[in-house]
């Protein structure tokens, strides 16, 4: 991972060369053949999962005490609506009204696979890995997220053992709901933290 | 290394070493000072378990949050803004 220092310095390393860049390697090509044929085959859909982990969100949302288990222990919460989380140590991280949570890992790519399936190539870029913890207002800005000068911004590095998720602030004008009509404006993106769930302007939840 | 040395609101700082082998403290912390957020757990040592070690002694994992007005000095976007990073007990010291 990191290159022989034997001097004191900040200057920066290359980790990993990015995954889109350049010609694809044999084990890459490898490894996306096997991801295909295990989608096609049906064994695997990231998808899925990540359905599961909206209708935790939209549950939180509607359900404050089942909100406080999740902040408390996010795989315990994730079983209890019967989504299995695997081995994945969860940290679900709130966005409230003063505080807006965004998730990278600067080491590599560390990311919550059982929760929110196979990770975007962006996620994986050296562009949003170095980027996001010393300048997050400007990369949020280019996901379409503007957040207003009196928010704290906390990037968490998943640099160890746990993986995180982003509980997104439910949005006004969301009241009454269905947990359906809620769940279809949670994505992924909301839950890495790099945008906030939209309210469409005309939208009919009945 | 079976109990925690630190507890939630310490002050700690990072020691500032950069060892040849893999390891997963970022070098943008290493130095700095933080703020003990919770404890994640007691883990393998990632520095033996990833050259086939067997990861003893545990580790105690704490994510420490950092002012990023402390990080990054006048680079820093907004002074209210935090990072948080997860960093075995090993790498940590109380802040002087």
């Amino acid at each position: 991972m990191n290159q022989p220092h034997d001097h004191d310095h900040q200057h920066p390393h290359p980790f990993q060369p990015d995954d889109d860049a350049g010609e694809p390697t044999h084990h890459m090509q490898l490894v996306r053949a096997l991801r295909e044929l295990l989608i096609e085959k049906g064994i695997y859909d990231g998808d899925e999962e990540r359905q599961a982990i909206e209708r935790m969100v939209a549950r939180a949302w509607a359900d404050p005490t089942y909100k406080e288990r999740l902040l408390a222990n996010g795989a315990a919460a994730a079983e209890e609506i019967g989504v299995e989380v695997g081995p994945t140590r969860l940290i679900v991280v709130e966005n409230t009204e003063q505080l807006h949570n965004v998730i990278v890992c600067t080491l590599c790519s560390c990311y919550p696979r059982w929760v929110l399936g196979l990770p975007p190539a962006w996620y994986k870029a050296r562009a949003y890995r170095s980027r996001v913890v010393v300048e997050p207002r400007p990369v949020l800005a280019e996901f379409g997220t503007e957040l207003g000068g009196d928010m704290e911004v906390r990037v968490h590095d998943s640099t160890a053992d746990m993986r995180y998720m982003v509980l997104p602030a439910r949005p006004a004008g969301t009241e009454g709901w269905s947990e359906e009509a809620l769940t279809a404006i949670i994505t992924r993106d909301c839950m890495i933290g790099v945008t906030v769930p939209q309210v469409p302007s005309k939208h009919d939840p009945h | 290394m079976s109990q925690s040395r630190f507890q939630p609101g310490e002050r700690v700082s990072v020691i500032r070493r950069y060892p040849h082998h893999h390891h997963r403290a970022p070098d943008y912390i290493k130095g700095r000072t933080g703020v003990i957020e919770r404890l994640c757990g007691i883990f393998g040592n990632p520095e033996t378990l990833a050259h086939h070690g067997d990861g003893k002694p545990e580790q105690p994992l704490y994510p420490v949050r950092f002012d990023v007005q402390h990080l990054w000095g006048p680079r820093a976007e907004q002074p209210n803004d935090t990072i948080e990073v997860e960093i075995y007990e090993h790498w940590l010291e109380p802040a002087a």
